[in-house]
Order: C-alpha cells, then structure tokens, then sequence
C-alpha cells in the first residue's frame, strides 16, 4: 500500500501529460485515484500488490504506515475528492482543471510521502512537494488578491523552509544520519546538547508556520480566502493538518519525546491559537476568513492535545485532525456554494438564505455544531478527549481555555449562521437557487460522516486510534 | 577557516543582490553566482559529487529555466526601471542592517555552542555519495523528483500565454 500511494499519482501525471489528455481526463483520473486511495487503506492489497512488487525490486524505500498513518490518508482522500470535485464548478477552461487535477495528484503524493516518512529529511522534502503544489494552486485564477495570498504563503513558507533545513543539517551533525531512529537515539544519549536543542527549536519553529499557528499565521487567512473554492477546501482540509500538526504528532511523539518544556512551548502556543484564533473570527466579515480564523482555532486545539504528551493525548489530537478535515472540509465547501449561488461572500449581505438553499444551510449548521462541540456530533467526541487529555495531564488550567473557548467557537459560528443562512430574506438573494448536485451530494456525505463518526466514534477510536497510539 | 568565511560571505552578498536587483535577469545570475559559491564550498568540503550536481543543476539548468521563463514575461522599460530602481534603495535601505542584525543575534545565540559532532561519525563519512544517494535516500530522490515536476507545472501554468484566458 505505502510504495503504490506514492508511486501511482507520480505515474498518473506523467501519463496523463504525454501525451497531453483533456482536462476532463485528468479530472475523472485524479478522483478515481483518491476514491482508489480510500479503498486501498481499508483493503491493501487491492490492485497495488503487483506495482509494490516491481517497485520494491528497483527501489529500496524507507517507508512504514501505521494507524496515524491510515487516518491521515482516510483524510487526504477524502478532503481531495470533495476539494477537486468541488472546484471543477468553478473552472471555466479544460487547460485550468488539467492543472488543478494534476497538481492535486502531486499534492496528495507529497501527503502520502510525509505520512510514511521514517526519516526527518524525507518529511521536510515532501514538506516542500505539498508547499510548492499548494503555492501554485492558490494562484491558479491569477487574480490580484490570490497571487497577494499565494505570495505571502510562498515568502513565509520559505522561512519555515530554511528553519527546517537548518535543523536536519544540526540532527545530521549530533546523530550522523537523519533517520528517525538515529535522531531519537542522539536525542535520548544527549538530549540537553546545545546543538540538539537549537534543532529541535527551529524544526518545531519551521512545523508551526506550516500549521499557520498563531504567532506564525500571518499567510493562512489571506491564503484561504484568496485561493481558488476547491483550494481552500483542501488547503484548510488537509494541508495544514499534514505539513503542522501531523508532522509535529511524528517528531515528538516517534522521534524526540517529550519534556515538560516542550509540553508547555506546544500548550502556551496551541491556547494561544485557541483563544486568539476565535476572537479573531467573531470580527470577521468574509465567510472564508470566519472559517480561515476557525481553522487557527482548531489547530490551536490539536496542538494542545498533542502538548499533553500522553498516549491520550496523541489520540485525542489524531481523532480532532481527522473531524476538523471532514467538518472543515464541508464548511468549506458550502461556502463555495454560496458563493457560486450568489457571487458574494461578505456576510452582511445575505440574510435568509436557509430558505433558498436548505441542504447547504443544514450541512453547514452540523458543521458549525461538530466544530462547536455539540454532542453526539465527532467534534464533541475529540474535545471531549482532548480536555480529559489536559485535565489527565495535570493541565488543568489549559483544559479549562480548551472549555472556555469553546464558547467562543459557539459565539462565531452562530454568528455566521444567523447573518447568511437565518432572518428575513435579503433582497440580494431573493433569486437563489440551492447549490447544483456537485455540492450539496459531497455535502450530505461530509454531513453523514460527521454524525456517523460521532454515533460510532467509540468504533474509530478502539479500531483505529487507540491501536495506532499503543492503548490496549 | 578564512575561505569558508569568504565563501559564505560572498554567498550572503549574491542572495542580497539576487532580492533587491530589479531586472529579474539579473537576479537569475545572482542566483547562479550563488551557486557557483555553493559548488567551491561543497569541493572544499571534499564533497566533489554534490559539487558537480550543484554546478550542474543549480548553476546550469535552472538558471536555464529561470531564463527561458524570463523571456515569456514582458520586460519593463526604460522609465518603469529607474523608477523601480528609486524605489529599490527606499525599500531596501534597512536590509544591510536587517542582515547585520540577524548575523550578530545569530552569534551571540550560537557562540557558546561547540558545532563538533557528538557522536563518532566516521562510519557515517565512509559512506560514499553514490551510496548516500543511490540507495540510502531513493525516497528523497523521488520527492525531489515530484518537487521537480510540480516546479514545471508552476512555470507552464503560470508563465504560459494562457489562450483561455484571452477568450
């Protein structure tokens, strides 16, 4: 399964591009292999026994899947599928959904490469596989404001780049290799070694830019909003989880440990995130920059679970990754919605539009209430665990901000709801229609996912999670 | 000790150069000359494969790309320039002192550090690059190979002159 997910999007671009196909091709292709994704981790042996074999005769790949692993590529191919799905309303030219749908391959590649990365070098090179896709994608339409976020998103994230390189040099320099194992080895003979420490700091640094924590979130809102619909989707659905936090759970929790002062760096930074990331959304008044500003928020929140460093905590903050994708993903998704009914997305302008698009409302009132933490929805469930993560920690004070800002979260959300979807019908949307089947179907499934997870997460942690984590 | 010092520097001093230069031509070379360093560093190092790779790659092929994609892009004239140029010392005026800021908290925060490896590496330094590169770190190849082929996407999607959009 590890080697054919790597090796198959690789291949696909290269067939679909000599000799060219149509951008239709490309589409239909790109989504049959990230519903071939989803299939191939709950059966590993569909259809890439055959292509591992031929691989692993000319290749020797140091990679592993574990249980976080199978998470994150449930997520991936999810969050792709919807996210390419979604944008293919939007494109108007056969060339521009041949780039998307190709980029998107390469970007779930890089995804795939991170996720079974044994070694520190190989996760911050598929890092910049995701960076460099993802920076191109968010500039696709050439509009002034998406090259402006793309911009951002390409300067900042080369910072984080440079952090990280500099890091493996000063692992390679203490452990002579850059392996897992070889770093976790140097870590734990000679972990207070002044060399390891400054290269602990500065990868931590370079994950937390690409997870847009706060303080390092200056390129997230502005690279969220400005991207093309369907970018936004896999960007806030899948993108950040992977090169942030997914790649923070890997390096602490199966390469250096933790101590009590990298728990409270992760708690102070995740609360921060939290806190600041609500407040920031209740002011806002684009729909994409509330749910960008969101997104801080709940990063914020796996951040401090991973802080806890307990088993619990790691599967508390790999659940909240895995529902923050689908309910995000769907927020996301319905926003494009709106503003493909509507051709807005200032929120002061709709009012009433729960009456003209009742599925999009709906869906969108399920995520609001996951994110929220509203039971029996799946974000309730990976709060719930999050906050007895804290609390089991002796980090009761932050499980308290975990609790609080769960208000807020309520607070922006119902906020939201209330300006475009509830009240009287604004004359600016008075000839909506609901959103075309391309969105609501993805929504409904998102939707059903979300309550399903919730209903049966007691089934996803103990098959899933826990495992993946050594509970027993 | 003196030629990595001079190296580094002259490095440091063609990635300014290569930021604030406003013909974009002219920022390629920079990058070039970059490299160009980055290959006598790497021979002094006593690591000639990467060296060459690095002249090659760097230094040769992708400043070739950087030039062909320059040449899809319309030039400024002759007025845009100088007024770039004008613009260029206003927003640039604190780089030096940004650099040398930057550099002096970078030693005073590293001084006391002893940069020799802690562990024996010799077994590690007997590996030859053929090794290293051939059979240690293929999955990285392959990543590097991806990075690649999104890079030509990016320069083919953006740099392109998009027919659909003209319509």
């Amino acid at each position: 399964m590890t080697v054919s997910l790597i090796f198959i999007p690789i291949l696909l671009v290269i067939l679909l591009n000599i000799p060219r196909l149509s951008g239709k091709t490309a589409y239909y292709v790109a989504l049959a292999f990230f519903a071939y994704q989803l299939i191939a981790i709950f059966i590993p042996t569909f259809g890439s026994v055959q292509l591992a074999e031929v691989v692993n005769k000319l290749f020797r790949l140091n990679v592993y899947a574990d249980g976080i692993s199978k998470i994150m590529l449930i997520s991936a191919a999810i969050v792709a599928f919807t996210a390419l799905m979604t944008s293919k309303s939007f494109v108007k030219h056969d060339s521009r959904l041949f780039s998307l749908s190709n980029l998107m391959l390469l970007a779930v590649a890089g995804i795939n490469g991170i996720v079974f990365a044994r070694d520190i070098f190989t996760v911050y090179v598929f890092i910049e596989v995701i960076a460099a896709a993802s920076y191109i994608m968010i500039v696709l339409d050439k509009t002034e404001s998406s090259l402006e976020g793309g911009f951002k998103y390409f300067i900042i994230s080369s910072i984080a780049t440079v952090m990280m390189l500099f890091s493996v040099a000063l692992f390679f320099l203490v452990a002579g290799g850059t392996g897992f194992e070889e770093i976790s080895a140097a870590v734990h003979n000679f972990g207070g070694n002044t060399i390891i420490l400054l290269a602990i700091m500065l990868f931590v640094s370079g994950l937390l830019i690409k997870g847009g924590l706060i303080p390092f979130h200056a390129w997230l809102p502005g690279a969220y909003s400005s991207a093309p619909a369907g970018v936004s989707i896999f960007l806030g659905g899948i993108v950040t989880k992977t090169t942030g936090t997914f790649a923070l759970i890997r390096f602490f929790y199966s390469v250096v440990g933790f101590n009590d002062n990298i728990k409270m760096v992760l708690l102070i930074v995740g609360s921060v995130s939290v806190v600041a990331g609500a407040v920031a959304a209740i002011t806002q008044k684009d729909f994409k920059k509330v749910l960008a500003y969101s997104s801080i928020s709940q990063v914020g929140y796996i951040v401090m679970a991973i802080g806890a460093g307990t088993a619990f905590g790691i599967a508390a903050a790999v659940f909240h990754i895995f529902n923050h994708a689908i309910f995000k993903s769907l927020l996301f998704l319905n926003a494009a919605a709106v503003e493909k009914q509507t051709g807005r997305l200032d929120v002061d302008s709709f009012g009433g539009l729960g009456a003209k698009m009742p599925v999009t409302s709906a869906t969108t009132a399920i995520a609001f209430l996951s994110a929220a933490g509203f039971p029996p929805l799946s974000g309730f469930w990976s709060k719930l665990f999050i906050i007895i993560a804290l609390w089991s920690a002796n980090y009761k004070g932050f499980a308290l901000v975990a609790i609080l800002a769960g208000i807020l979260t309520m607070a922006y959300f119902l906020n939201l709801q209330k300006k475009v979807f509830f009240g009287e019908v604004s004359p600016n949307v008075e000839n909506v229609k609901e959103a075309p089947l391309s969105f609501t179907v993805p929504a409904v499934v998102l939707c059903a996912i979300t309550i399903l997870a919730g209903i049966g997460f007691y089934y996803i942690i103990k098959t899933l999670i826990f495992p993946a984590v050594g509970i027993i | 000790m003196a030629i990595h010092i001079l190296l580094l520097s002259l490095i440091i001093i063609c990635a300014a150069f290569a930021v604030v230069r406003t013909r974009v031509i002219r920022a390629a070379i920079m990058l070039a000359a970059i490299s160009i360093f980055v290959t006598i560093v790497l021979f002094v190092l006593n690591m000639p494969l990467a060296a060459i790779f690095e002249l090659s790659v760097c230094a040769g092929l992708i400043t070739v790309i950087f030039i062909s994609v320059i040449s899809l892009t319309n030039p400024l004239t002759v007025e845009e320039r100088f007024e770039e140029r004008d613009n260029m010392f206003k927003k640039f005026l604190l780089l030096p002192v940004l650099i040398i800021i930057c550099a002096a908290s970078f030693y005073m925060l590293t001084k006391g550090i002893n940069f020799i490896p802690i562990l024996d590496v010799s077994e590690a330094a007997e590996i030859s690059d053929k090794a290293a590169m051939w059979h240690l770190k293929q999955i990285d190849l392959i990543g590097q190979i991806i990075i690649i082929l999104t890079g030509v996407f990016g320069v083919v999607v953006l740099f392109k002159d998009n027919k659909d959009d003209k319509k």
